[in-house]
């Protein structure tokens, strides 16, 4: 007895706070009732279909692709040529497209050509007079690296504003050169962050500090020189993150131990002290070369450098491979966005915003109040066809329904999902389909019952009986969102997610508070002889 | 109430029946794909996007009524929104790309929109500005998908192989599949547009087949355990007439929601809910017809002795209808 009422409490204590988190706010918006904005901020949002949002146009500064593969190519050839013992007196880029070598000693200038010719594949070489070179990149691998530049900021755009798949942004290349990307994002309560997660490059990068901090950069240099190989990167003293206690500088070495390709994860955590911080794991790949880099520089500084700036410089005490943690004085929010960011990828070069205007929704009232009527419709069938059928058995599973309806809304706004259209109608096709798991335990008790067993008996029977053909359907259900999500992108992922939390809900519902309604109706009846079914 | 009381219906005698009669309607509809394609939705192609300022207030609904009538083409995949500062009384309009044509067309594109806007009669308008706009499902999305999808059916054969027999995986997996086919092929006919929301429809479906299937698979593992000096397809029939009643009501309440959102839904859901439709109706047929056949065709009709996978975590009451209770031995006692 005391069991059930724990039951009961279960449930009503489930009813109270999906309720509050999942409807109470949709409806609280929708008449303008004043309420906490901790509940408002989780409401579900209604989608560019119903509501419209903000939409943004960025333009890909392409550029920068061309350039970080120049850079690149540049330093390699320099360290080809160290290797061969060539040291021609510059080698430099002048612009994105160009590597400029001189003085290139004429003894030395048929291994110099040999060299050159194994590392740039993607450049022409100029005529070599005077010992002084000019690489031109091809221009197919131009506009092959600007393509892939464009496709590959979308895919990370489409990441960062999408992680789960539940947002429904609209998302597309734009412009007659292809270069602009088209952002429209529903219901965003606050642009400027949104914004600001879109176009933080988000490039991740661990270096060896070769020496510093400094407090001016002129102090790392030689000769007023740095050092060939090597870069400045400047960062705050005390410590990164925002605070500003004046800059200092590092020298370190310009290509990177590890970089953010070889990340695999990165988590909200906590430092030491307590303080928000962002936990990264590598990948194996990355975790080899981390692994190797820290064990040779055991007591010496590692940098660690986010879209250029130092955020932390800690000595590295032991080796280490895949595990590492950003530190500083970042906020809770600032943890938040930094980790989505490093998850999604770094952008393959800057953005700029070209244009930012609100937009209506996309689809008319009309076809609003036809989709919102034939969803309506859809759900009142299901009820009467459960209350008709099933009698009083039927009242069980209708509130077993809108238990289902109330934890699926209620968990959805907490993943952060909008409200399509089409996903309201999937919401009501959800409940036709999560009424199968009643109707399967139904039928059974139908059978045990004309068995002749008892009413408690068949009940109980029913349930634990057809417990395992739920449990193997949703299982199977489970497995193939596992593979939908981890596989799938943007609303494939999407998908996963909803029908996943839509599984939870329906055993939930179905077994948990229909079995236990059953227990209430008949805890006060001593001899059961009938069960309305 | 009872739909079905203790029908004896033999299923697998139609095995061959109804196998011919889904090949045909594939082979059809692979046919049709082949030569007129699958229509692709406003997503997945690009389009032009253009905004007109007008000098006086219009409702977003006239400009679509505009469109609707006079743009070459109708205006079914034109998205039509309001932008910007309401009283700037400005209008976003996007068009999908017409035909081969591309690149250059911007302004002619542009220029057809006005052209419809015009005949419309609405207040005077000027064009603010206008762009290329790319598809808004990428190819990886697609690619992903499929990709994705493959995978979560092997997991499903794996996971059936482990929890019933692996004949009941192939089973399943190859009803899926048929459901599959059966859906694009009636896709195909019907020349709906392949959008996001009928993938969803599609993912949905696959779904529901698959536990529509379990369900059946679940009674012929338990009539194994009970019924062991029966013949395999004996069993299966005896399970689909049991279950009969459930099959037909748990379809059937996910069809009366599918149906609802067709016939009320409006344009936007046509798809959407057509597809569910075909898809649940395609997904029964295969539980009945086609899951159990595969299952009999695939480890033939031996004696079930020792057939029957242990199941110690499927214990409970046993199925009413057998009154005799054995404890189920360990498998593999004989090979079959």
């Amino acid at each position: 007895m005391s069991n059930l009422r724990w039951k009961v409490v279960t449930i009503l204590v489930v009813f109270v706070v999906f309720v509050s988190v999942g409807v109470y706010p949709l409806i609280a918006q929708r008449y303008n009732v004043h309420s906490p904005s901790w509940l408002v901020d989780k409401a579900l949002k209604l989608g560019l279909d119903l509501k419209g949002g903000v939409h943004l146009v960025l333009r890909v500064q392409t550029e920068d692709a061309l350039r970080l593969v120049t850079d690149q190519e540049s330093e390699r050839l320099r360290e080809e040529l160290k290797n061969k013992g060539i040291t021609p007196a510059k080698i430099e880029t002048p612009d994105p497209t160009h590597i400029r070598v001189e003085g290139v000693p004429p003894a030395q200038d048929a291994t110099f050509r040999q060299v050159a010719n194994e590392i740039t594949s993607n450049f022409e070489r100029g005529s070599g007079a005077g010992g002084a070179y000019t690489f031109t990149m091809r221009p197919n691998i131009q506009v092959n690296l600007k393509d892939e530049a464009v496709v590959q900021a979308r895919q990370t755009i489409e990441r960062r504003v999408n992680e789960l798949g539940v947002t429904e942004p609209s998302i597309a290349q734009q412009g007659e050169n292809g270069d602009q990307i088209l952002v429209q994002l529903p219901g965003v309560t606050d642009v400027e962050r949104a914004k600001e997660i879109i176009r933080s490059t988000g490039l991740l990068e661990l270096k060896i500090v070769e020496q510093g901090p400094a407090p001016t950069k002129e102090a790392l240099m030689t000769n007023g020189k740095v050092a060939d190989g090597m870069e400045i990167v400047p960062g705050a003293a005390g410590g990164g993150g925002t605070a500003d206690a004046g800059t200092v500088y590092y020298l370190v070495k310009k290509v990177a131990a590890v970089s953010g390709q070889d990340l695999r994860n990165a988590r909200v955590s906590v430092d030491e002290n307590n303080r928000p911080a962002v936990s990264f794991t590598l990948s194996n790949e990355g975790g080899r070369k981390f692994g190797k880099v820290s064990g040779e520089n055991i007591g010496r500084q590692l940098a660690i450098i986010l879209d250029g700036r130092v955020q932390s410089a800690p000595t590295l005490e032991s080796r280490i491979t895949t595990e590492g943690r950003i530190t500083g004085s970042f906020t809770q929010e600032e943890v938040q966005n930094l980790s989505l960011i490093l998850r999604s990828g770094a952008l393959p070069a800057t953005l700029t915003y070209l244009q930012e205007r609100t937009i209506g929704p996309t689809l008319g009232a009309d076809s609003i109040r036809s989709g919102v009527l034939a969803s309506v419709v859809g759900l009142l069938l299901v009820v009467s066809f459960m209350l008709f059928y099933y009698r009083l058995s039927g009242v069980n599973a209708v509130v077993a329904l809108i238990f289902n309806l109330v934890i699926l809304l209620g968990l959805m706004a907490y993943v952060g999902a909008v409200m399509t259209l089409p996903g309201i109608a999937g919401f009501v096709l959800t409940m036709g389909i999560g009424v199968d798991s009643n109707v399967l335990i139904f039928e059974r008790i139908k059978e045990e019952l004309e068995a002749q067993r008892g009413v408690r008996a068949s009940i109980n029977a029913g349930f634990s009986r057809v417990f395992w053909t739920l449990f193997d359907t949703h299982i199977a259900a489970l497995i193939s969102c596992a593979f939908l999500f981890q596989f799938g992108t943007g609303p494939i992922r999407g998908f996963a997610v909803t029908l996943v939390i839509g599984l939870i809900s329906n055993l939930f519902t179905a077994i948990f508070v229909s079995k236990t309604l059953f227990e209430v109706a008949l805890a006060n009846r001593h001899q059961v002889a009938t069960l309305s079914i | 109430m009872h739909i079905f009381k203790h029908t004896d219906i033999d299923f697998l005698r139609w095995r061959w029946h109804a196998i011919a009669a889904s090949w045909v309607i594939i082979i059809a509809g692979v046919i049709t794909i082949a030569t007129k394609g699958i229509p692709k939705g406003v997503e997945f192609a690009g389009g032009t996007v253009v905004i007109e300022r007008f000098d006086r207030p219009v409702s977003v609904q006239q400009v679509r009524e505009a469109l609707d009538r006079n743009y070459p083409g109708g205006g079914q995949n034109t998205v039509v929104q309001s932008t910007g500062d309401p009283s700037a009384n400005m209008v976003m309009i996007r068009v999908p790309q017409v035909g081969a044509e591309s690149g250059a067309s911007l302004s002619s594109e542009a220029q057809k929109v006005e052209d419809a806007l015009n005949k419309g009669s609405l207040a005077a308008h000027h064009r603010e500005g206008a762009e290329i706009v790319g598809a808004t499902v990428g190819r990886e999305l697609t690619s992903r998908g499929i990709w994705a999808t493959v995978l979560s059916l092997f997991g499903i054969l794996a996971y059936l192989a482990f929890r019933f027999q692996f004949s009941f995986g192939v089973g399943a997996v190859v009803a899926t599949i048929h459901d599959l086919l059966i859906t694009l092929a009636f896709l195909a006919f019907f020349r709906y547009d392949m959008s996001l929301n009928v993938i969803a429809a599609i993912l949905t479906m696959t779904g529901y087949s698959t536990n529509d299937t379990i369900v059946i698979f679940d009674r012929i593992r338990e009539n194994l355990r009970v019924m062991r000096r029966d013949s395999m397809n004996h069993i299966i029939n005896v399970s689909v007439n049991q279950t009969l009643g459930r099959t037909v009501i748990t379809s059937g309440t996910a069809l009366l929601t599918a149906l609802a959102l067709f016939f009320f839904g409006g344009e936007v859901l046509h798809g959407f809910a057509f597809t569910m439709v075909v898809g649940i109706i395609t997904g029964t047929y295969s539980s009945v017809f086609i899951a159990a056949a595969i299952v009999s065709l695939w480890r033939g009709d031996a004696p079930t002795r020792a057939a029957a996978h242990a199941h110690v975590m499927a214990s409970a009451a046993p199925a009413p209808q057998q009154p005799q209770r054995k404890q189920k031995p360990q498998r593999k006692a004989r090979a079959s």
